[in-house]
């Protein structure tokens, strides 16, 4: 019953906000719609994408050509090259990754894949955009800032980023902390609502196991992210003082310690890994499921190596900084723990791949990009294990191998799995069908330069080539190896250029593409069963859905269409 | 398998790369057969006239241990890799070889600066040897060294050994490695220490013992003899 009035006072709500909120642009700014919240997230989320990716192309020109000026931007300085580094790696993680995939997938198809009118507090939900929209301003403008921006690469290790005499940015290096725990703080107040709507609004007949993936994996990624923050947020606060307030918990000459900050920072810092991974999984496994017309091969499977890959993420930090002075025997545990986490990543996989036989594959746009991911994600993962085992990482550490490895990983995550995701969802979106031959050229326009990319960045990192280098000119033995420097940027420039076809349909496809219609894909869960775009409240208020059976039950023998809609009665 | 790229230079390297040839192999296979699968499938389950798809749950005997066999045999390979890592980990960094000499390795921001005992042997004396950004040693002799940092974090990197260790402000870290190969060769410094990361570079050059004890000889402090 108290559910029942809640969402009662919830339709009230809404039918009164439409005549009484605020109107013209401020609707948007200040709306508690979670489609316009997750609109606000997207559309933040990719205009940072931008800045990073241009933060790319001006260190990779200086590698490639170093000393030149560089088009757009001028002469690199090594201080400006060490910001443009942090930058985009902060930005691609803290403010590409988790606003794109968690915050804006998460706030637009949580309610409508679980068949709710909105997120159970649309309120908080406001107010971690705004503090998201605040920390961005924060993060820019620490670009601008007397001194520069923050040179200490993205993991920010103390002392450097203690003490401005180290990092000469003292404004710098203080507002991209101060950026980057805003935008825990927004996180947090995101995660607490995906998770309670998860628990509390889903349509009657939708149990545990009826739930799509993308809310799924979305809230655990979202309790991963819950668990591991504490501490590095804590950790943020101490060096805030230590910039600041002359405090001095990672200093050692004060009796503080410089590897705590490491221990701290990684504990949140390979969750943080799967936090991104896991909703793009999600994304992938819902759109393998529609396009190969196939029921998920292992629906608990899935589940149960998201929860195992989560648990153990919590155990393998250390993998960090094997060679970081800690205690060489502690080495051998993380070896151990980092391998193991291999089982349920494999499996994942495994489980992805295993859908696709007996299937009845359609290689429309969205699912050119779900399988890029899978295939591409193989080699990120596999590559893993050469830095996961001690004995090599003693080698390979800070080289461009890790380099190379990781891209394999967020690139699929954060790129592949957003246009993956955006492609599938833009008809709900905004109503409108998109280009396929457009999304093609854009689709192989961005995959093979990216294997271009990082590829000859594997073969740099085996040679020896470590990182944040501003010019590999002062080593000889390094020399050599300028063309594959340049093979990559030019590869870089090249996928940066094919992004212009994503704009162009993007715009295109919103002012004058086709209407879609409720579901163009024949897709089964709950999303496609409204209009397109959905209607303030999602569904009327007297026709919200009810749930019959689980998510993927495409080609079932008992029905003559190859899908069966969570809605439709037996 | 890395000496077609760069040289093994040190005692250890020869176990560092084969390490690497072994992972390689293991996830090279599990990468091949995944990604062969992968687009066999996506070929033979493609839609087209006269096709359709059939409904599997993923709980049928026969097809989950399609899942399940490679499931355990993964297992295995992640057993015989952390097997294999411990025992070169081992090797490298856990183990500490009776040193024939003992040299300190400093990290400021932004040089080397290296200290080695003169022609006493001795570290720590009024004749030892300092020197920045360039380091000279004797082959097939074992060198333990002190490392040590003046301000941030430093990594003294030694590819061709493949050497590498951070400096952490506060700590001195002991390790130690063993040329095989005379040569000038690049030291690098791979943690990120600021602006002049990039200029932190040095040279290590590994000289045959007539060369090493004339180059000590010539540079041992006159004071001090």
């Amino acid at each position: 019953m108290a559910h029942a009035s809640a969402t009662e006072a919830h339709a009230h709500e809404h039918a009164t906000q439409e005549h009484h909120g605020p109107q013209g642009i401020l609707k948007y700014l200040w709306s508690t719609d979670h489609k316009v919240i997750a609109m606000q997230y997207l559309f933040t989320g990719m205009f940072m994408a931008m800045v990073g990716g241009f933060m790319a192309y001006v260190f990779r020109m200086q590698l490639a050509f170093p000393g030149k000026s560089v088009p757009l931007f001028g002469y690199v300085s090594p201080g400006e090259y060490n910001a443009l580094i942090t930058g985009h790696g902060s930005i691609m993680i803290f403010w590409v990754a988790m606003p794109v995939l968690i915050a804006a997938f998460g706030n637009y198809l949580i309610p409508l894949m679980i068949g709710a009118d909105d997120m159970v507090f649309p309120r908080i939900n406001r107010l971690s955009y705004q503090i998201f929209l605040l920390s961005v301003l924060v993060i820019l403008s620490s670009l601008f800032v007397k001194g520069g921006g923050f040179g200490g690469a993205w993991t920010s290790y103390p002392p450097l980023s203690a003490n401005a005499d180290y990092n000469l940015t003292p404004l710098g290096s203080s507002m991209w902390l101060v950026a980057v725990a805003l935008e825990f703080v927004a996180f947090l107040l995101g995660g607490i609502n995906f998770i309670t709507t998860l628990m509390n609004a889903r349509a009657p007949g939708m149990k545990a196991y009826d739930i799509p993936m993308v809310p799924w994996m979305i809230v655990i990624a979202s309790i991963l992210f819950m668990l591991s923050v504490g501490p590095l947020f804590a950790g943020a606060i101490m060096l805030f003082f230590d910039q600041n307030l002359g405090t001095g918990f990672f200093d050692p000459t004060r009796g503080g310690d410089p590897v705590l900050w490491q221990h701290l920072f990684w504990f949140f810092g390979h969750p943080e890994v799967y936090v991104v991974l896991l909703p793009a999984v999600g994304i992938v496994i819902d759109i393998v499921a529609t396009f190969a017309r196939k029921k998920l091969f292992g629906y608990k499977t899935l589940l149960y190596t998201a929860v195992a890959t989560g648990v153990l993420s919590f155990f393998v930090w250390a993998h960090h900084q094997f060679i970081a002075g800690i205690d060489p025997r502690m080495a051998n545990i993380f070896t151990v723990t980092t391998l193991l986490i291999s089982v349920p990543i494999a499996e994942m996989c495994f489980v992805i791949i295993a859908t696709l036989y007996g299937g009845d594959i359609r290689l429309k746009v969205p699912m050119l990009w779900a399988l890029a991911f899978v295939g591409e994600f193989l080699i990120g993962g596999v590559t893993g294990i050469f830095l996961g085992a001690s004995g090599a990482d003693a080698y390979l550490h800070e080289t461009y191998f890790v380099l190379a490895h990781f891209h394999y990983t967020f690139f699929p995550i954060a790129i592949i799995g957003t246009f993956a995701g955006f492609t599938y969802w833009f008809p709900k979106m905004f109503g409108r069908m998109m280009n396929e031959t457009l999304g093609k050229i854009h689709f192989w326009g961005t995959i093979i330069p990216f294997n271009f990319i990082f590829i000859p960045l594997f073969v740099l990192g085996l040679d020896g080539q470590q990182r944040r280098i501003y010019n590999f000119q002062n080593f000889p033995e390094l020399q050599h190896l300028q063309p594959v420097r340049i093979l990559a940027t030019i590869s870089l420039v090249v996928m940066l250029f094919f992004q212009l076809f994503f704009f162009w349909n993007v715009i295109r496809s919103w002012r004058k593409g086709p209407k879609a219609e409720k579901n163009p894909w024949k897709s089964n869960t709950l999303e496609w069963t409204t209009e397109s775009p959905p209607p303030h409240g999602n569904w009327p208020v007297d026709e919200m859905p009810k749930v019959y059976r689980g998510p993927y039950e495409y080609n079932h023998p008992d029905r003559e269409e190859d899908y069966w809609p969570q809605n439709l009665p037996a | 398998m890395l000496h077609g790229l760069i040289t093994e230079a040190s005692s250890f390297a020869g176990s560092i790369d084969w390490l690497i040839f072994l992972v390689l192999v293991l996830v090279g296979f599990w990468f091949i057969l995944a990604e062969g699968v992968f687009f066999w499938l996506i070929f033979r389950f493609r839609s087209r006239p006269g096709h359709t798809g059939q409904y599997l749950t993923g709980k049928e005997k026969h097809i989950k241990r399609w899942i399940n066999i490679p499931h355990a045999l993964v297992l295995v390979c992640d057993v015989v890799i952390v097997i294999a890592a411990i025992h070169v980990w081992y090797i490298v960094k856990m183990d500490l070889p009776p040193a024939d000499y003992t040299i300190r390795v400093t990290g400021q921001q932004w040089a080397w600066v290296f200290q080695q005992p003169g022609e006493d042997g001795q570290l720590d004396t009024p004749d030892d040897i300092f020197t920045t950004d360039s380091l000279h040693v004797e082959v097939n002799k074992t060198y333990q060294f002190l490392l040590e940092s003046r301000d941030v974090i430093h990594d003294f990197s030694v590819p061709v050994f493949r050497l590498k260790q951070d400096a952490v402000p506060g700590r001195t870290i002991t390790g130690w490695f063993r040329p095989t190969k005379t040569g000038t060769f690049d030291v690098q410094c791979a943690k990120l220490c600021g602006i002049g990361h990039g200029v932190m570079e040095g040279s290590l050059v590994v000289e045959d013992q007539a060369h090493h004890t004339a180059w000590v000889a010539k540079n041992t402090p006159a004071a001090a003899q």
